[in-house]
């Protein structure tokens, strides 16, 4: 199939066809903030920023059951209690329209560690593959995006099953998958015409917005290398209140916490998102903290996903560039300029 | 996204075997093993682990925590798991008894290289709670003992109630093919065994360090001076072999709480030569 035209009045139309057979996830405004939620009729669809979350939730939600236990006597034997165990697996078939390239891309970020050759994690690959993305290529790229800088661009379609290049009056929509087309056969379409040299237009003039990138080819040694450098990293730590925002909000964050919660004779194991700028994500029974200081764990969030996840996966970097951790820090803390001060640091000491 | 995941038997690694308690021993005032046989008898059968290796075991409604198999493959009757009490996890499992079931994810992370060990001397050196994973290795080279050379043994405690396993110690210490010694760290009434710190006393037995592999897991501070008295006696950092203890949620190397740099302890480790420790990052 050929890119097409979806004109601005459609959408609503098609996302109506969309939601009959899929959950279906737009943008939605709450307070200050845009998220990720199920397609209302009626609703303002605000498509002109990038979301406040990112659409993780959509296949990796902040807390959902991984099993599902029950205590019962045992029939034959009443005086004994026996517990049964069930895998609890979501498998809603889902459609996130309106992300950004790099959103659909954090989930690059979880599929390397999510499906590896140890280990297969049905919770997360169910919903995984059961979810397609209509992603929003960038018009226009914000200040505190920097895609570019991780291998990406504002309109990168890996990732993605669809996406749609915002034009006068319009989308162009490029089908990236299989399942993607599917989902184009069901939109009230017209042929692009003239509108798909316009669509590359935008693609070209956000490229040049987003400006150079620098070369960060260096990073992963030169971060492992001011590793005992714990004056670095309190200076670049200073302003850091430990609060976690950071986490929480980044696309590629995937660290997570397994709890029991039981109620009566049942309960569910959780797996919750975890944060490891909190103290507690690494204490010990013997009272030993690895990381004890907020230096120590902002290194490590820094260095895991610019040196020691590219060392492990051919050289990805574990961050998409969508730049919420900067923007949503209450301290202004900037993870691109601790990446150019390590570069830049370990040269000079060289 | 593919539709085939990469682990061909794409089996759910958070979904736990259910096992049961066929028999419990209160080790030590704080220390209470169980051994465990999974209820699924063809589950059972097939259940294969490495000495070394570490498994999850569930009380469903607290949580769950990592032990290790302190049993020996070679030695397939039950799982045993000896677990030390030191939260909520650990205290709901010492509420168990005999009949009761436990989850279990096992087996989980890398083993002690008992092959490569093959024909070397063998010091264990295991303090408190840490005779745990030596103990696996231990009777594994005791069931397979042609393979290996002189083994030494030695096992301290802070007090003699402090000692676990007391009901096999006796056969170590008669063996003739196993050179035990045991020691606790001040003099007490009824000890007839060595008295001092476990660094001190592996000075005095002064074992040769040529063709020979050290294994030592305790606490931290114990560990450091070990080291320090195994380096004194000539033993290179590639002769040493420790286990870590990094706290654990999903064992399988995805849920990113247990990394030292590059390395994850669940999978890579939990068991490491010095000489591997060394070029790790400084974040023990
Ligand atoms: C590879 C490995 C092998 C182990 N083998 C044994 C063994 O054979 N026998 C044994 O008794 N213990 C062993 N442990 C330690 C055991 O896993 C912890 O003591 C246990 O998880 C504590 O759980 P809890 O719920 O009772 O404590 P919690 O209530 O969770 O916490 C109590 C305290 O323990 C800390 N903690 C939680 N989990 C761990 C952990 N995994 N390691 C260190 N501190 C932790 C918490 O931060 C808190 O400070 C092993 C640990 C590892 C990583
Ligand atoms: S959002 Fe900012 S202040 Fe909060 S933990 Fe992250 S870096 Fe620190
Ligand atoms: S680290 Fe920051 S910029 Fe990178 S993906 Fe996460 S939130 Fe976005
Ligand atoms: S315990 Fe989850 S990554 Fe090691």
């Amino acid at each position: 199939m050929a890119a097409k035209y979806l004109k601005k009045e459609n959408l609503v139309s098609w996302l109506q066809t969309l939601a009959k057979e899929r959950l279906t996830l737009v943008p939605r405004r709450e307070g200050d903030a845009v998220v990720f939620r199920p397609f209302a009729p009626g609703q303002d669809i605000p498509l002109d920023q990038q979301a406040t979350t990112p659409p993780k939730a959509a296949v990796f939600p902040q807390c959902e059951p991984l099993l599902a236990f029950k205590y019962a006597k045992d029939p034959e034997n009443p005086g004994k209690v026996g517990v049964q165990v069930k895998e609890k697996l979501g498998d809603t078939p889902s459609v996130v329209v309106g992300c950004r390239p790099c959103d659909a891309r954090g989930f690059l970020t979880f599929d390397r560690v999510y499906d590896s050759d140890r280990a297969s994690d049905l919770n997360y690959l169910t919903r995984r593959r059961n979810t397609l993305f209509a992603t929003l290529a960038c018009d226009e790229p914000a200040s505190t995006c920097f895609c570019n800088w991780v291998g990406s661009g504002p309109a990168d379609a890996e990732g993605s099953d669809i996406l749609m290049v915002p034009v006068e009056g319009g989308f162009v929509l490029e089908p990236v998958t299989e399942a993607g087309e599917k989902l184009m056969e069901q939109a009230p379409l017209e042929d692009a015409g003239d509108k798909a040299a316009l669509a590359e237009a935008v693609k070209e003039n956000a490229a040049k917005a987003l400006g150079e990138a620098p070369d960060l080819s260096q990073a992963r040694e030169k971060l492992l290398s001011l590793f005992d450098n714990m004056d670095f990293w309190e200076g670049v730590s200073a302003k850091c209140i430990s609060c976690g925002a950071c986490t929480y909000l980044c696309p590629t964050c995937y660290c997570f916490n397994i709890t029991d919660e039981q109620s009566g004779a049942e309960g569910v194991r959780l797996r919750t998102w975890d944060n490891c700028m909190s103290y507690l994500f690494t204490m010990e029974a013997s009272g030993h903290n690895p990381r004890p200081t907020k230096a120590h764990r902002l290194k490590n969030r820094v260095g895991h996903k610019f040196s020691y996840y590219p060392d492990i996966h051919d050289g990805h970097i574990a961050c998409c560039g969508c730049g919420r951790c900067i923007k949503s820090c209450p301290s202004s803390v900037d993870i691109r300029q601790i990446v150019l001060q390590a570069i830049a640091a370990s040269a000079a000491s060289e | 996204m593919p539709k085939k995941s990469k682990n061909q038997e794409a089996r759910n690694p958070y979904l736990p075997a259910i096992g049961t308690i066929i028999e419990t021993i209160q080790e030590t005032p704080t220390i209470k093993t169980f051994r465990v046989v999974l209820d699924d008898k063809d589950e059972m059968e097939r259940f294969t682990f490495q000495p070394g290796q570490v498994g999850q075991l569930s009380a469903f409604g607290v949580g769950e925590a990592t032990f290790v198999i302190n049993s020996s493959p070679t030695r397939m009757d039950y799982l045993q798991f000896s677990v030390m009490r030191a939260g909520e996890v650990t205290a709901k499992l010492h509420a168990l008894s005999t009949g009761d079931q436990v989850g279990v994810r096992a087996p989980l992370g890398n083993w002690f290289p008992y092959e490569e060990l093959k024909g070397k001397d063998i010091v264990f050196i295991g303090g408190g709670i840490g005779m745990a994973p030596l103990r696996t290795l231990l009777l594994y080279m005791l069931d397979n003992r042609k393979d290996y050379g002189k083994i030494t043994l030695l096992y301290g405690a802070r007090t003699p109630q402090d000692m676990a396993f007391q009901y096999e110690l006796p056969e170590w210490l008669e063996r003739e093919d196993l050179d035990a010694t045991l020691t606790i760290d001040v003099e007490a009434e009824g000890w007839e065994h060595s008295v001092g710190l476990i660094p001190n006393v592996l000075l005095e037995m002064a074992p040769s360090a040529e063709n020979c592999a050290a294994i030592t897991c305790g606490p931290p501070i114990m560990i450091k001076f070990t080291l320090q008295a195994l380096q004194k006696l000539g033993f290179q950092d590639d002769q040493i072999i420790t286990t870590l203890e990094k706290r654990m949620k999903c064992g399988v190397g995805i849920c990113g709480r247990c990394n030292i740099g590059t390395k994850y302890v669940c999978v890579d480790g939990p068991v490491f030569t010095y000489a591997q420790l060394k070029t790790l990052p400084n974040e023990l």
